[in-house]
């Protein structure tokens, strides 16, 4: 690089931030400081922790499903209402509850402050609080398993008018409770929002410009203002549904007669329903991915010792995909009877959306291609993602038109595709971040024999559940149903061997569920007997990696804030002494620059 | 900096020094986070915006009559903005005095909204216009009702500047609480006002 390049802007070396007492609060009491916290890092933990354990709840849900398919009538429980309630329980818990509030509450609260070189959320009190409400939205959602009736069983996708009829179960009180329950979540996912969002704007430490920040942050500060902006659906929707079904309006209601009653309902859209749902439902979709796509993008520049390809692509990309986002809600709808121009239009903007996409997968192989790949667990799930990213990507790409949509719409292709693409891309991500900065919160490795396992097994698994679903889907299976078998063996149409296949996929999510056992044994056991992981154990640039202590105590980063002087990825820069240059290291000696 | 140069810096090029001192755009952190939260807002009523609009098309829809008082709680939220936005001035000029008045005049004046939004249901109710009469009622109702909570919650924080004032603070710390409220209510007067505009044009 040629030394003209190099540009002066301010003062060199500013004198580091001298610590304000007042900015840092304390707290005295032990509640306070591990219950009541309102450290960010603590916060976080907290969201994790929380949101580990539903999704746990959700993973049995959907093991107990895959028993019911490949063995139908073999446990007797499972009836079909519960069936379609684990579906929908399954469904929502693993979108709303786990990803998003493992994301953004997760890793939002404990990246943000540490990555940009700050004390703290800008509004701890708030975050606090956002914490609490989300644990009262879980308690909400966990009590419809206890009330009369059950969990409702609408789908994730709650559509009326069959959400609030009777009939379908849950529709006394379970609907009700899961309407308050996302009502709650939204509104404390939007105190913790708008904290990560200002805290983004406001608290970064000097030097560090927005284009100087991790990839990471760009994500979560992105897929933040999504949920921001989506979330407001939902909560609209919700509470409109709730009326519906509780007052007797009819916004969503038509005239309707069930059950041989004419119900007081009429005139309502539930067109409108699936146009507000699917306004916040597809930037959901993005709300787990692009934090997913930050992480990963981290993961790759460490782990193959190279700078991130195209940053600048990578960062427009992401705030693209935002932003288009949010006008291609309806392919969602293709059969829903809409207007055949406006599937032109969904159609279109749903295909342009993959060139942004497709070009960060581009960069992620060109970081790859030539790097010093280190083939550590966080790589093997960062090139997992990858790999299922693409794969889910291309059967969107299908499923985006309106052609191709139709026969496939409410089939195991859709199941497939969008496990791929949302669910298991994503939490291949969370497992990456989690051996990845697992050593920062807590000073040790994670176990990585244990960790190859678990990936193995993991990754290898999931493709046995998920690629065989989509010949399913080609087949014509339809999704949601408690059982193809009829009472008598199977329906004409229904071959035998769709039914091994069946069988197949619930033993490899039986395996692969087990297989998450180790991974939590994993995570209880280093904390207390994995090798001491020191600072910086990956040889990290980014701030986090740089506190004085780890785990970083309160305040994060000790007397002085630490100031930026350099983007996040100068890995391998020629003629520098060490492969990597943390982000508050000044010009001069071995930087490989002239200062 | 607009955003298109920051977006196309390039970051790579190392050793630019300090980029600047200041953090952040140079607006108080809780300005910039009011911003945001008004953001959200503008996305509920937005969507509750669009959604009448489609359900207005369908064949049940019967324009609500608008009842007089609407006129009359229109013209006290306009009137319990201008107070605020004067405890606003005020504060900025250190008039304690003024300060404590254009509060309290604003906060009562926005409660009186509140009161008169509460009887204008009563006389629809009493006229048989309920919330499940027709779509165009439900719509009334619930959009009335998101308004009111909005205004309740800046109420809530309207009283805790305002018992710091009573209380003795100076008016220099509660400068910027006084600002918020007033910015807030600007904007829940505005959303108000489209809210009331689309009543009466549909
Ligand atoms: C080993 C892991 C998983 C297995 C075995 C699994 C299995 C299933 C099954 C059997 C269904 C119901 C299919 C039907 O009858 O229609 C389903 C639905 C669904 N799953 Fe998963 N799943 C897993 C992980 C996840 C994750 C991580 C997510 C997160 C996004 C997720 C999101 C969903 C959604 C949104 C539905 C649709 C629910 C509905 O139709 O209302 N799943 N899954
Ligand atoms: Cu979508």
């Amino acid at each position: 690089m040629a030394l003209t390049d190099v540009t002066h802007d301010a003062q060199d070396f500013a004198p580091p931030a001298e610590v304000e007492e007042a900015e840092v609060y304390h707290p005295k009491t032990w509640l306070g400081k591990y219950v009541f916290s309102q450290d960010a890092k603590i916060i976080a933990l907290q969201y994790s922790i929380t949101a580990m354990a539903v999704g746990l709840l959700a993973l049995v849900l959907s093991v107990l499903m895959r028993v019911q398919l490949a063995w139908p009538g073999a446990v007797s429980f499972i009836t079909p209402d519960a069936y379609i309630q684990f579906v929908t329980m399954h469904g929502m818990i693993m979108v709303v509850y786990l990803l998003t509030a493992l994301f953004l509450g997760g890793f939002g609260n404990y990246l943000i402050p540490l990555m940009l070189g700050a004390r703290d959320m800008v509004f701890p009190y708030v975050n606090m609080i956002s914490y609490w409400i989300y644990l009262v939205a879980v308690l909400i959602l966990l009590a419809s398993f206890f009330v009369p009736g059950g969990p409702t069983g609408s789908g994730w996708t709650l559509y009326p008018p069959q959400a609030i009829l009777p009939g379908t179960p849950g529709s006394d009180w379970g609907i009700t409770l899961m309407c308050i329950s996302l009502g709650f979540f939204v509104i404390g996912f939007t105190m913790g929002g708008l904290n990560y969002v200002v805290t983004v704007l406001q608290a970064r430490t000097r030097g560090m410009t927005l284009m100087r920040m991790p990839l990471t942050i760009w994500a979560i500060f992105t897929a933040t203002v999504l949920a921001l902006l989506a979330f407001p659906a939902l909560l609209v929707s919700a509470i409109m549904m709730s009326l519906d079904n509780l007052l007797g309006t009819s916004y969503f209601m038509p005239a309707i007669i069930s059950l041989g009653q004419q119900l007081d309902h009429s005139g309502g859209s539930p067109i409108l329903f699936q146009h507000l749902f699917w306004f916040f439902g597809h930037p959901e979709v993005y709300i787990v991915a692009l934090p997913a796509f930050g992480v990963i993008s981290e993961l790759i520049s460490v782990h193959a010792r190279k700078n991130i390809f195209g940053y600048r692509l990578m960062v427009w990309a992401i705030v693209v995909i935002g932003g288009l986002s949010f006008i291609v809600w309806a392919h969602h709808m293709y059969v829903s009877g809409m207007n055949p121009y406006f599937g032109f239009f969904f159609a279109t903007t749903t295909l342009i959306i993959a060139v942004p996409t497709a070009i960060k997968v581009y960069n992620w192989v060109l970081t790859l291609w030539q790097g010093n790949i280190r083939l550590n667990v966080p790589m093997l799930f960062a090139i997992g993602f990858v790999f299922t990213f693409i794969n889910g990507g291309l059967t969107g790409i299908f499923l985006g038109n309106v052609i191709i949509d139709v026969p496939l719409s409410d089939t195991y292709f859709v199941v497939a595709h969008f496990h791929m693409v949302m669910a298991v891309s994503p939490i291949l991500a969370v497992f990456g971040a989690v051996y990845h900065w697992y050593p920062k919160i807590t000073g040790r490795m994670l176990n990585e024999g244990m960790g190859k396992f678990h990936f193995w097994m993991t990754f290898v698994g999931l493709y046995c559940i998920y690629y065989p679903m989509h010949y399913l889907g080609i087949l014509g299976v339809p999704r949601r149903y408690f059982a193809n078998a009829g009472a008598n063996g199977l329906p004409d149409w229904f071959p035998e061997s769709a039914q091994m296949v069946n069988v197949g996929i619930t033993i490899a999510a039986i395996i692969v569920a087990s297989v998450q056992l180790v991974f939590l044994y994993n995570l209880y056991y280093s904390a207390t007997r994995g090798k001491p992981a020191g600072g910086n154990p990956w040889g990290a640039t980014t701030l986090e990696w740089q506190t004085a202590d780890t785990p970083p105590t309160h305040g994060n980063f000790g007397k002085e804030l630490p100031s930026v002087y350099r983007w996040a990825y100068d890995y391998s820069v020629p003629g520098a002494e060490e492969d990597f240059i943390p982000q508050n290291v000044p010009a001069g000696k071995g930087t490989g620059h002239a200062s | 900096m607009s955003i298109f140069s920051t977006l196309s810096t390039k970051p790579w090029v190392a050793e630019r020094g300090y980029v600047s001192d200041s953090h952040g755009f140079g607006l108080p952190t809780a300005r910039v986070f009011l911003s945001v939260f008004l953001g959200v807002v503008t996305a509920i009523f937005g969507l509750l915006t669009a959604a009448y609009f489609i359900r207005m098309t369908y064949a049940d829809w019967q324009p609500l009559p608008v009842p007089a008082l609407l006129w009359l709680n229109t013209a006290i939220l306009i009137l319990s903005s201008v107070a605020l936005q004067w405890a606003r001035t005020s504060a900025r000029h250190q008039q304690a005095d003024r300060v404590r008045r254009g509060l309290l005049a604003g906060g009562a004046l926005a409660f009186a909204f509140l009161v008169g939004q509460f009887l204008v249901w009563q006389q629809l109710g009493s006229l048989g216009y309920f919330v499940d009469t027709n779509p165009s009622n439900s719509f009334f109702y619930l959009i009335t009702g998101l308004h009111g909570l909005h205004l309740l919650g800046g109420l809530v924080a309207w009283l805790r500047a305002s018992l710091r004032l009573w209380r003795g603070a100076e008016t220099d710390k509660i400068r910027m609480s006084v600002e918020l409220c007033a910015v807030y209510w600007h904007f829940l007067l505005l959303v108000w006002l489209v809210m009331f505009g689309l009543l009466l044009v549909t």
